[in-house]
Formats: structure tokens, sequence, C-alpha cells
């Protein structure tokens, strides 16, 4: 199969499975804009989406896309580490035009994963897990069930601490820096350019991605510091990791 | 005239394929900045022949920028810090009075080292023995323009066949991947009427070899564009990508 035999195959998964992680960031963002000017908006749209069936498929699909990208990333990386040999130059010295990103992919991405695994574990598992878990007919506690549509609460308690703020935002930045590269690239790699387009797509791909980026940040911000409706909301109990300073 | 520099060189010496190679150190005197540097090595080889020890090997041909011989990795750049430009291109009068210059050989595992600063390049010779050509009968000569090439296919065709197959692309890349020299290789023929005939073969044999030969996977990093001494552009490597999806769609 070219998509697993060949290196343009296997850059190929690797791209549109990027690219489809793109469009979900696109949407995601958009949808958390909208816990800025209404708590009660977002957490609608936490209920319309909850543990039915079209979020279940969609949350099944983003995790192969991830699996597939993460399984494909070590081994796109491991064969290059092969490929180049042992032996490193005494001198080296980057070209201008090298991007840093386009360098450090893998590392990027390592910090991208870990900050999945955070917000799976600050969201996720309060919100779709333990309603998955109900219908499973599973003994969920009555206070986590009765929240699990509360994503203004949860994105309210999880930024006022300032820990989960500032691991927020690294993680963030590496998205940037990952996807920076990772979007011309993508465009690249399925052959969709030229040396005319080369200026533009990177132009595209800066601003789309520097949009998602900022769109995330501004919930970040403002749950952090009480900002549009998210001010609304009393956080009774910080979260974990703030429990024992805050 | 240019002013004469007096300079450290390091090279790394390497006795044969397996031997452990190290740097060794040699002060240079009085070297004009007219030198080549090609000429320089050969001021040093010649020292060091009338002291008796072994010259330093490297790999040269034409000295004028078109064999690609000259596989030098010069101060972290392969061909040295001249842009568009071979070793053999390359003048002293580059470099400072008092300056350490930094010599090493290619180091990819696709190239493996034979002796000093030679390495074995017989990889792009079997990429290119695997479809680098036109095998259909195209006739005699043509009248010229009797068939109709626009200026800017004719002029992207002329600027991938540029491509010298030195392996400076290779030699540049942290993944020790071809594309560049492939995908310029590919593009020479895809662009041209007489070359489209046989494109979707061609790009999937050329492609195969190249990964069979345990060339890494381009991530586009750049390197190659910015190194290559004949500005080889990775928009052929786009349409390397391109030819080889489609073909691969058609199968
Ligand atoms: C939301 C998450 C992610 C998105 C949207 C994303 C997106 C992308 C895109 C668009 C590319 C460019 C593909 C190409 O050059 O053809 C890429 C490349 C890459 N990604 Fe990700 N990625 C994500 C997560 C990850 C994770 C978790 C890893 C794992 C360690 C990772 C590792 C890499 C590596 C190593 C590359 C370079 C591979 C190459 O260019 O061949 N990424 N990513
Ligand atoms: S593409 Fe450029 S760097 Fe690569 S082999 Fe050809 S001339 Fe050398
Ligand atoms: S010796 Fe021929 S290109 Fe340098």
């Amino acid at each position: 199969m070219w998509l697993f035999n060949s290196s343009v195959g296997r850059k190929v998964v690797m791209s549109v499975s990027g690219i489809a992680l793109v469009l979900f960031l696109l949407f995601h963002m958009s949808m958390n804009l909208v816990a800025i000017f209404s708590t009660e908006g977002y957490n609608m749209i936490c209920e319309f989406l909850g543990a039915n069936w079209y979020a279940l498929v969609g949350t099944a699909g983003l995790a192969a896309l991830v699996v597939v990208h993460f399984v494909y990333a070590f081994m796109l990386t491991i064969q290059n580490r092969k490929a180049r040999g042992s032996q490193r130059y005494a001198v080296v010295e980057k070209p201008k035009n090298v991007s840093w990103a386009s360098q450090n992919m893998l590392v990027l991405g390592i910090i991208v994963i870990l900050g999945l695994g955070l917000h799976l574990f600050n969201f996720w598992a309060n919100m779709q897990l333990p309603e998955v878990l109900h219908k499973l007919g599973m003994h969920v506690e009555d206070a986590v069930m009765a929240d699990v549509a509360n994503g203004s609460g949860y994105i309210a308690k999880t930024f006022t601490c300032p820990v989960y703020a500032a691991l927020y935002t690294v993680w963030l930045a590496a998205l940037w820096f990952h996807l920076t590269h990772g979007f011309w690239s993508a465009i690249q790699t399925l052959g969709v350019n030229n040396k005319v387009w080369f200026c533009r797509w990177k132009a595209i791909g800066n601003v789309i991605v520097t949009l998602i980026i900022l769109g995330f940040f501004a919930v970040v911000v403002a749950g952090y510091f009480g900002l549009g409706a998210l001010g609304t909301i009393e956080v009774a109990a910080p979260a974990a990791c703030c429990a024992p300073c805050c | 005239m240019d002013k004469n520099i007096s300079f450290t060189l390091k090279v790394w010496r390497q006795r044969g394929p397996k031997a452990k190679g190290a740097f060794e150190t040699y002060q240079m005197k009085d070297i004009p900045g007219d030198t080549s540097f090609l000429e320089m090595l050969d001021i040093l080889n010649e020292q060091l022949v009338n002291e008796n020890k072994e010259p330093i090997v490297f790999d040269h041909d034409c000295r004028e920028g078109i064999c690609g011989m000259c596989s030098l990795y010069v101060n972290g750049h392969p061909h040295g810090p001249a842009t568009g430009a071979t070793t053999c291109q390359l003048y002293m009068r580059r470099f400072k009075d008092g300056d350490t210059i930094t010599v090493e050989p290619w180091r990819s595992a696709g190239f493996p080292v034979i002796r000093d600063l030679m390495v074995d390049r017989t990889a792009f010779d079997k990429i290119q023995q695997a479809g680098g050509y036109v095998s259909i009968n195209t006739g005699g000569m043509p009248d010229a323009n009797a068939i109709p090439i626009g200026k800017d296919v004719a002029e992207e065709a002329m600027d991938a066949a540029a491509c010298i197959g030195c392996g400076a692309c290779v030699a540049a890349c942290k993944n020790g991947s071809a594309m560049l020299f492939v995908s310029a290789k590919v593009s020479q023929f895809a662009l041209l009427p007489q070359g489209k005939v046989e494109a979707k073969k061609r790009v999937k044999a050329m492609v195969a070899k190249m990964d069979e030969l345990g060339f890494g996977n381009c991530t586009n990093t750049r390197a190659c564009e910015a190194e290559c001494p004949k500005c080889v552009s990775i928009s052929n490597i786009a349409r390397l990508n391109r030819e080889f999806i489609k073909a691969k769609m058609k199968d």
C-alpha cells in the first residue's frame, strides 16, 4: 500500500490527518468563543454535543486522526534519523529560510499531545466521559452528572487557576509553531503548490493558524481574568492543581 | 588584487569506509584571496606530499561548477558559505585572516565516506537509472518550434535541468532526504511533451528507488533549496508529489 510503503505516501497521511485536525481546531475555536459572550449559549452547545451518537462518532474519528498522525510522526522521525546516519557534522549553520519549527516538529508535537492529555483530563473526563459511562449503565455521582454540560463552569474553574492558565498558554504556543510550519507543509506535500502560491499558502496558513490560536487564547485570558460572560461565574472550588495553594 | 590570508584548516581525515575518522588541523600561510578553495587544498596537498604525508582525498573534476563532484561541507554549509556556487567556485577571499575553516565530507547514510572528504554517491546514479531518461523514440531532430512549448514551461524545465547531481541537498537535509534531486530529475521531463509520455512510470520508479536506497522522508524544512548550488526550487518537490499522487490514484 503506497500510503505506507512510499515516502511520499507516508507524507500524504501526515498531511491529510494534520489538515483534518486543523479543520477541527477551527470549529472547536469558534465554538469556544461563544463562552466569552454567553455562558448559557456555550452550555447549550455542550448539551447539544454531549454523548449523542454524532458527537461520539466525531470523537472517535478525531481520536483515530490523532493516533494515525502520532504513529506516523514517530515512524517518519525514526526513518529520517536512520537516513541521516550516525555521524553528525561538527559545524552546523542553519540557513536563513529554514524555520525553527520545521526542524522541531516532533518535539512540538509531543508538547501538543501532552497538552491534549491535560485537556482531556480537565474537560472530557468531566463532561463526555461520565455521560457515556452513565448511558452504559454505570454508576456516576449525581453531582458529576449535573455538570456534564456545564462547559462554561469548567472553563472558569480551570482557567482561574494560574498554573493551568500558564500550561494552556504553553500548549497553544507549541501548537502555533507546529501549525505555522505544518499548514503550508501539508499543502506542499499534497503537491498543490508552486513558486507563486508558495508565499500565498504561507500567508493563508499563518492567518488561519494565528486566528485559531488567538481564539483559544482569548478564552484562557477571559477565564483567568473573569472577563465577559465568564466573569459572571462564581468559582466555588478551584481546579485540582491549585487546591493546595489557592 | 585580493589580500593574502592566513588561517587554520580543520579537515576530516578517515582512512577508509570502516575506519574511525578524526579532524586534523593545518596552518595555512599567505594564501592569496583569488585562490579557489580546491586550489587551496592542492597547495596543502603539495606540502603534505613534500613532507611525505598522505595527501587529503577529495572529489573534483570540472572545477567550473558543472560536474557536481566537489562535495565538501565547509563551515556548516554544503559547498561552503557562498550561495548559488559549488565548492570549486568558492574563493578564499570569502574568508578572513585568522579564521578557522572546518571541512567535512557529506554526512548522510545514503552517501558513505570512502576516504577523507570523498563520499560514495552511486545512489544518485541508481535513482537516475531507475527512470531518469526518455526511452521512447522521439524521431529525428524536429524543426525548431515544431512542438510549441510555452516560455515559462521551458524556463521551469531548464531550471530543473540545472541540477548537477552534487548531493548537497541530501548533505544539508536533517532527514537525509533526496527529494530535491529526484524532483529536479522528474520535473525536467514531466514539464515537456517528450517526457510526459512516461511521466507516471518514471515518477513511481524513481521514488521507489529513492526509498529503497534508504533516503529519508521530506518534511519540507527547505534546507536543500537554500544550499543547492544551482538554486533548484522546492516547487519541484511539490510537482514530484503531485505527479506521484496522480500516478498512484490512477492505479
Ligand atoms: C491538534 C493536533 C495536531 C495538528 C492539527 C497537527 C497538524 C500537522 C500538520 C498540518 C502537519 C504537516 C503535515 C505535512 O507536512 O505534510 C504536521 C506535521 C507533523 N506533526 Fe502534527 N499536528 C498535531 C499534533 C501532532 C502530534 C500530537 C504529534 C506527535 C508527536 C505531531 C507530530 C508531527 C510531526 C513530527 C510532523 C512533521 C512530519 C512531516 O512533516 O513529515 N503532530 N502536523
Ligand atoms: S538539487 Fe541542487 S543540491 Fe541537489 S543534487 Fe541537484 S544541484 Fe545538487
Ligand atoms: S568540480 Fe565540478 S562542480 Fe565543482
